[in-house]
């Protein structure tokens, strides 16, 4: 009898086949990426859909945080670190050491695994962005805090307490808060590490609400460790092993019908 | 019964000897910090309560007569056993008495055996006086002599009341005499040697004699030294009238003392004070001690001049370690690749830390004084050398070279700050599209606030403390001004200045008189203690605020 995943393997061309990405706002090529002389990401190639939610799973380690963060060139932070390879950004170029970063950062947002508000008021948290891009008119701080505040559904419960520290509120409304943040200088790319992760299962199902909602006006990727999660929220994912990106697509395939062995192993929890 | 066995507490291993090996460190530490600040607190506060004059009649062979008198009065400072001979039986008590008067007794302190006390009494008529030499009088007041008027004896009515107007009148003047000398020739002085200069300056660049720039300086003299002259006059005036008037009261040896009314600062009848009036004139004392200037070689009077200058020199060595340490620790926590050198450096300012503080004195005095200073003399103040201005030791320097010693600490505990902002906050800041310098300016340095004024108040307890630097770079013994006046332009950096710290070494050690000087040791050491307390509650107090504030819960 003939082994039964030996069908499951595809060749590398029907995958690119089944992955129709007509608009994609984020192009990847060949990106390789090594801490010091490991190397953390390894041939990574992928289009990344616009106005859609793409999630990146894969075991700890796998390189799904430090490839997220390859988008806004927040590794510049870690020392000893190189990037090879292209991310283009509407067809711009963003690997390159030329790019205004803080430019890049401005279309690209980020919310963060651990929520991290400032020690300001809510007010302040949610217009740091414009603040330190020297937009002083008091008018359009105002309307965007009161956009961005709807925009991640936390106006209702902070309308009334603008001026409080935004250390006050509970710990899903400061991740809320934190995606206020991110939507409040209007960015096209939300990029979330595993946002939920630190928040119980009431604040994060409204975290996940609102990235339904997001992606009316933006492009989110998101990192989770939660499959279930992957597959409520995303319209596409990525299967990430060992630094290298193993199986792309839309989410309902990938969950029904993996193209891969170790695709399948994953989601079926028989590693990682 | 094996059971029984095994419930046995195993010393060794609970670890309960060490819980009280910690407890007594603890305890042995708090015991002599508490030991410590309670005598200087007893010590220090009861140098300001009014004592009882006690009235001591001794034997005939006593050693304790003062020139065979056999009265001797005064205030019981001390009760003690003597150090007696070993071959004496039974242990003598003696008291030690502050006898007062100095200058006819030539001394103010005189200790009695007990055994030779044949009686003691407190006469309701005992005064004591303080006055502006020979420290406190003490006798009985007999007459008042009044220019123009017949004597008053201290029996008639109405000679309390007249004697306390009279030392009213007398302090009222004392207060014009002062700001006449100090204020209005003061500042004629300043303009008068202002103009001096510019003669000074024309004869070095050989100007002919007669010259319009010098008749322009003779005219401007002229109307000054006239006005000089009307005021000291005035003041010399104000001071005959002084001593126009005088108390003649007799001493406990039997003499009769004739005093000008001028030399008196306040009397009390210590006798007959109840509990409330005691209260008030400890108060008093405790104020006059707080605002006055210190009289005879500092052993008198108050020493609020060098509570002012321990103030300005901390706050101004505050305002230079600040930004200086703050800045050097961003630079080595956030800026500079950490390596070997960054290593090095961080070392090399700990140790710094360790340097004993006479070596940054040495040096304060070597680099700001002379050099700094010097240089500053030769290109501005070179119409006044060889006197200089800044080439010698002042506040400026003071603070600097404080600033200078403490700036290790400031910057170990800013880079601890830093170090403690947690990292999440700065990459949100980051992914927000902030530039490096504005998370640091917006979230970093707002949010270790709280840990680089915990290092600035350890600067401020040690900086505010130190002596010994101090007196190589500006500190003396008494200073005529102080650093902050009505003179342009106000503030006077290059003056010397008095110094808490500098004036308990001086009562202590340098006075003529230590055993009289020995309460305002006490009472100095208390107050500078006070001091730095209260600097560092007023810094605790806005780092409680600031924690609020930015509570990150990392410090």
């Amino acid at each position: 009898m003939a082994l039964p995943d030996q069908p499951l393997e595809a060749p590398d061309e029907l995958i690119e086949e089944e992955v129709k990405i007509l608009d994609p706002i984020i192009r990847v090529e060949n990106l390789y990426l090594y801490y010091g002389s490991v190397m953390a990401l390894q041939d990574v190639s992928m289009l990344v859909p616009r106005n859609q939610v793409t999630a990146f799973i894969g075991p700890s380690g796998c390189g799904k945080s430090t490839l997220l963060r390859c988008f806004n060139r927040m590794n510049d932070l870690v020392e000893n670190v190189r990037v090879d390879g292209v991310i283009e950004l509407d067809g711009e170029n963003v690997n390159v050491p030329t790019l205004d970063v803080i430019r890049l950062r401005r279309r690209i947002g980020m919310v963060f695994q651990k929520y991290n508000p400032f020690p300001k008021s809510i007010y302040e948290n949610v217009i740091y962005g414009l603040r330190i891009a020297g937009v002083t008119n008091k008018a359009q701080l105002d309307e965007t805090v009161e956009r961005s505040l709807r925009g991640a559904a936390l106006w209702e419960e902070a309308k009334d307490r603008l001026r409080e520290s935004a250390l006050q509120l509970s710990g899903g409304q400061m991740q809320r808060l934190c995606i206020a943040r991110a939507i409040a200088v209007n960015p096209d790319v939300i990029l979330m590490d595993e946002p939920c992760s630190a928040l119980d299962p009431i604040a994060t199902g409204r975290v996940e609400d609102l990235i339904h909602e997001l992606k009316q006006n933006y492009t989110v990727l998101i990192v989770t460790h939660n499959m279930q999660q992957a597959s409520r929220v995303s319209d596409y994912t990525a299967f990430m092993y060992l630094g290298e990106l193993i199986e792309f697509g839309e989410t309902a395939n990938i969950f029904r019908s993996p193209a891969k062995k170790q695709t399948q192993d994953y989601i079926t929890g028989r590693f990682g | 019964m094996r059971w029984r066995e095994s419930s046995k507490p195993r010393s060794g291993l609970s670890g309960e000897p060490m819980v009280w090996i910690t407890a007594m460190g603890l305890t042995v530490g708090l015991v002599m910090v508490v030991s410590l600040l309670g005598l200087i607190l007893i010590n220090g506060v009861t140098a300001f309560w009014p004592k009882r004059v006690v009235y001591l009649e001794l034997a005939s062979e006593s050693p304790a007569r003062l020139a065979g008198a056999p009265i001797l009065a005064g205030e019981v400072v001390k009760r003690q056993h003597k150090t007696a001979p070993a071959a004496s039986q039974r242990q003598q008590v003696e008291w030690q008495l502050f006898v007062g008067n100095k200058e006819s007794y030539g001394l103010s302190f005189r200790y009695v055996d007990i055994d030779d006390i044949v009686a003691q009494r407190y006469p309701e008529q005992a005064m004591s006086i303080e006055r502006l030499e020979y420290g406190d009088a003490i006798g009985e007041p007999l007459a008042l002599r009044i220019q123009g008027e017949d004597e008053w004896p201290s029996d008639s009515p109405g000679f309390a009341d007249r004697l306390e107007h009279l030392v009213r009148e007398v302090a009222a003047r004392r207060r014009e005499i002062k700001r006449l000398e100090h204020s209005a020739i003061g500042a004629i002085n300043a303009r008068m040697t202002q103009l001096r200069l510019q003669r000074r300056t024309l004869e070095r660049e050989d100007a002919p004699s007669g010259a319009a720039a010098y008749l322009a300086i003779e005219d401007a003299m002229a109307p000054l030294q006239a006005r000089y002259e009307n005021l000291a006059a005035e003041a010399r005036e104000l001071r005959r009238l002084q001593d126009e008037n005088q108390l003649v009261y007799r001493i406990p040896s039997g003499d009769e003392v004739i005093l000008p009314l001028g030399q008196i600062v306040g009397y009390y009848f210590p006798n007959q004070l109840g509990f409330w009036n005691r209260l008030g004139l400890f108060a008093h004392n405790m104020w006059a001690f707080l605002s006055q200037e210190p009289r005879e070689a500092n052993t008198e009077g108050g020493v609020f001049p060098a509570i002012f200058g321990t103030f300005v020199m901390t706050v101004l060595m505050s305002m230079a370690v600040t930004p200086f340490g703050v800045l050097a620790a961003m630079y080595l926590r956030e800026y500079a690749k950490q390596g070997v050198i960054v290593r090095t450096v961080r070392i090399a300012v700990n140790n710094l830390a360790g340097v004993p503080s006479i070596v940054f004195g040495v040096f304060g005095i070597g680099f700001f004084v002379y050099f700094v200073g010097g240089s500053i003399d030769e290109l501005f103040f070179h119409d006044a050398l060889p006197t200089p201005t800044f080439g010698t030791g002042g506040m400026i320097w003071a603070s600097l070279t404080l600033a200078l010693m403490t700036v290790p600490v400031v910057i170990v505990a800013t880079e601890e700050a830093l170090t403690a902002v947690p990292r999440g906050m700065r990459e949100g800041s980051l992914a927000c599209g902030a530039s490096k310098w504005q998370t640091m300016q917006r979230i970093v340095l707002p949010a270790s606030a709280p840990g680089i004024l915990t290092g600035l108040i350890l600067a401020m307890a040690r900086g505010a403390g130190e002596v010994a630097p101090l007196m190589l770079v500006g500190v003396v013994k008494l200073a005529p001004t102080l650093p902050v006046d009505s003179v342009f332009p106000f503030i006077h950096l290059d003056r010397k200045f008095m110094h808490l710290g500098f004036h308990i070494f001086d009562l202590g050690f340098q006075s003529p008189d230590s055993e009289a000087a020995k309460p305002m040791v006490f009472a100095t050491t208390l107050l500078l203690i006070a001091l730095v307390m209260a600097l560092n509650v007023g810094a605790i107090w806005i780092r409680d605020r600031l924690r609020r504030k930015y509570a990150t819960g990392v410090f």
